[in-house]
């Protein structure tokens, strides 16, 4: 029972130091990946003990010190309790997400089976859904606890923009439910192993592509970053709903975003690109299409399956990081009619095509 | 008294406090996100209660979409200036019909064979799963099921109608 309970607590540690490292971590890189994209040097100063050498060290120090070493300050005629609880509930569900996000199959250790993920619950795709729907009470209750005029435009455009964009991002799963046929993230990911034709790997992408689309779209709406960053639109509403947010309580809202980030790119990963699964890497070794074979240990085979899972999840930021970069910010109606009138038709067509597809296969 | 019970008790009085938050606090912003609390206090009471599929669509369909709707209006409105005064004797009447209604349920949940029926041995594995709860819907249920959907349909239509300016 001790082992069991010792192996939960270390999954949980495990998920918990990925998703808080890898936000900060993210948050250097988009100040460097910035730069880069701007051909300028950038984020350079963090220099502790005179040691400047080796930036994201220095900035992943930093930053938190910086961060919570400033006054939390609470805007006089604001809600005070409603201040200081927005902020976690934007950190909450992102963090929490990740529990039904499988990192990898099974890890088998002196003949104890693993499954590397920390919950698998039946329902766990909904469960994503119905918890990233949370995520917009951080965004309203901090816009309308600090009583800003400015937070408040950004947190009424953030209610709307997150409703709208979350009913474009369900129908856009719904064709891969319907593919897979279970709303278990892990049993998606191991359906994701059948190799169509005997050699592509059947990913949810060869089957879903329009979803996918659809999905990333409205992922990067859900998470509030430009092109849709219309809640925070600094050139118009100084910080939107933000604005009057400081220190710690601002770190919150600031790794929250990455956070969110993380846990998009890691549904892509999931739903679309495999999760860990390695093309041609079966439980007990490669096997090729051409018939060739290379067995390896299992923990090997364990490993491969989670760098996989991590080397996809980090593409999917930098690439959430590439577009924050390149693209403007949209006007506030062409969000609206992107959402509504654009993504919602699109994924309801997706969902019927599926649909006629099964059927006609006969799957 | 086991672990499912006691947890029970707990959650039905964290939920009977939220709802209670709902009714009694001053500020609309407040009671709003008591009843967000209240709502997602239910969801677990759905987990509790082997359906973890209604306790998703619980969250993400009331505490997720209607209330965030809710709140988006009362923020619009700030109605925090408009102090309700009702007169004593509606609230007298509220008061009356609400124990009334109290009273009704009691009456109806203290049958011989209601104790048992919400025995969570009472329902067969698989009870509350997707699959189940598809299987019944679009099985026995198809028709209803239908019906809803399309007054759902009227209802979207009607609001679009009744929102959309009049072209001249």
């Amino acid at each position: 029972m001790w082992v069991e309970f010792s192996i939960i607590v270390a999954k949980t540690l495990i998920v918990l130091i990925l998703v808080l490292n890898l936000a900060g971590i993210m948050g250097w890189v988009e100040r460097k990946g910035s730069a880069l994209i701007q051909d300028r040097i950038g984020a350079n100063r963090a220099s502790v003990l005179g040691f400047a050498g080796m930036g994201l060290v220095n900035t992943l120090i930093a930053d938190p010190i910086k961060f919570l070493t400033k006054e939390n300050f609470t805007p006089p005629y604001g809600d005070k309790f409603l201040h200081m609880l927005a902020p976690c509930l934007a950190f909450f569900p992102s963090l929490v997400t990740f529990a039904v996000i499988p990192f990898g199959d099974i890890l088998v250790i002196g003949g104890r089976e693993i499954n590397l993920q920390l919950a698998n619950i039946n329902i766990g795709i909904l469960y994503i859904f119905a918890i990233a729907s949370l995520g917009v009470y951080g965004v309203v209750i901090g816009a309308w606890a600090s009583n800003n005029k400015f937070s408040l435009l950004g947190g009424i455009r953030g209610s709307a923009q997150m409703i709208s964009y979350e009913v474009a991002m369900g129908l856009s799963v719904m064709g891969i439910l319907m593919v897979f046929g279970t709303l278990e993230p892990q049993a998606i990911v191991r359906a994701q192993g059948y190799l169509e034709w005997g050699w592509i790997p059947g990913w949810g992408i060869l089957y879903q592509p329009l979803a996918f689309l659809l999905f990333f779209a409205a992922a990067v709406a859900e998470s509030k970053r430009i092109p849709f960053d219309l809640p925070e639109s600094e050139s118009e509403l100084v910080a939107g709903f933000h604005t009057e947010y400081s220190g710690g309580q601002f770190l919150m809202f600031f790794a929250g975003e990455f956070a969110e980030v993380i846990t998009a790119a890691a549904l892509i990963t999931t739903l679309f690109f495999g999760g860990w699964q390695v093309p041609y890497l079966m439980r007990e070794g490669f096997h090729f299409p051409g018939g060739g074979a290379l067995l390896l240990p299992q923990v090997i085979v364990a490993a491969l399956q989670v760098s996989a899972f991590l080397f996809k999840l980090v593409f999917f930021c930098w690439l959430f990081i590439l577009i924050r970069w390149t693209l403007p910010r949209f006007r506030y109606d062409q969000v609206m009619r992107l959402g509504w009138k654009m993504l919602l038709p699109a994924a309801l067509a997706n969902l019927l095509g599926t649909a006629i597809w099964i059927l006609a296969v006969g799957a | 008294m086991n672990v499912e019970v006691l947890g029970f008790f707990f959650l039905a009085a964290l939920m009977v406090s939220f709802s209670l938050l709902v009714i009694l606090v001053r500020n609309p912003v407040h009671s709003a996100l008591a009843l967000v609390a209240a709502l997602f206090v239910m969801a677990i009471l759905f987990l509790n209660l082997d359906a973890p599929m209604v306790a998703a669509l619980q969250i993400l369909v009331y505490a997720g979409a209607v209330m965030v709707l809710f709140l988006f209006v009362i923020m619009l409105l700030n109605p925090a200036s408009v102090e309700p005064s009702l007169p004593v004797w509606r609230g007298v009447v509220c008061a009356a019909c609400a124990l009334l209604m109290l009273a009704l349920i009691a009456l109806l949940m203290s049958g011989p064979d209601q104790a048992e029926a919400l025995h969570p041995s009472s329902v067969g594995a698989g009870f509350g799963s997707p699959e189940a709860l598809g299987e019944t819907l679009f099985n026995d249920f198809v028709l209803p099921f239908e019906i809803a959907s399309v007054l759902l349909l009227v209802a979207i239509i009607g609001a679009v109608a009744l929102a959309r300016r009049v072209s001249e």
